[in-house]
């Protein structure tokens, strides 16, 4: 897919490696593949609306940047909730269908790579029924 | 990515272009808060930061705006040894 995954929370990056050493790589059988970015003092998360001051901790936020820099997606969490990363996946192939066909076709609700995308204009007004409803897998 | 030494005289994050405290600041106070409380909205240009960080063994530093002409999916946590 050709995505750069990048994680930030309010540790240290020493913090980080230890989690890295001592946990996460047990769960994976390798180190940590992307970079562990720390923000002791919320700077990034502030502007990115993250970041909980009473806590002193940052939510769960999750953003789709494009190669423009352009934010696509986000969604933010409370810290119980975990996130679902097949969403994530779904959401960032649709983006890059999006993007591949400069705009042209526009992916419909629930869309995954394969499934048939729409094409705005003045013929698809009123007519979106005949190319997609809710219980159709076209 | 090239290593960072190991020091910690710089042990946080911050975004690109922020402007650092100055006594002699005499901007009007609202032009100060409304750039430290842009958020980030789709649609718009991500704001770039530079941060340390943790890599494959390396204390580095990571710039958003280095990744320009790559998809990237930035995610935030709250902490580190944390449950889910």
């Amino acid at each position: 897919m050709g995505v750069e995954v990048i994680s930030v929370s309010v540790d240290s990056q020493f913090v980080h490696k230890m989690w890295n050493d001592h946990e996460l790589s047990k769960m994976v059988n390798k180190d940590i593949p992307f970079p562990m970015v720390a923000d002791g003092a919320g700077n990034v998360g502030k502007v990115y609306g993250v970041y909980d001051e009473d806590a002193g901790v940052e939510l769960r936020g999750r953003f789709i940047i494009d190669p423009d820099g352009v934010i696509q997606a986000m969604e933010v969490l409370t810290p119980p909730v975990g996130r679902n990363i097949e969403e994530t996946i779904r959401q960032t192939q649709a983006f890059q269908h999006v993007r591949a066909t400069k705009g042209s076709e526009a992916c419909p609700s629930g869309w995954k790579p394969g499934k048939k995308t729409l094409k705005p204009g003045p013929a698809l007004v009123g007519n979106v029924w005949k190319e997609w409803t809710p219980n159709n897998d076209l | 990515m090239a290593e960072k030494s190991g020091g910690c005289a710089r042990p946080t994050g911050a975004r690109v272009g922020e402007a650092s405290p100055s006594k002699e600041n005499n901007q009007p106070q609202s032009m100060i808060e409304e750039e430290i409380f842009m958020t980030a909205k789709v649609g718009n240009k991500a704001p770039d930061f530079t941060a340390p960080a943790y890599y494959k063994g390396e204390f580095t530093e990571i710039k958003l705006s280095d990744y320009l002409g790559k998809w990237v999916l930035l995610c935030f946590y709250p902490g580190d040894f944390t449950f889910v």
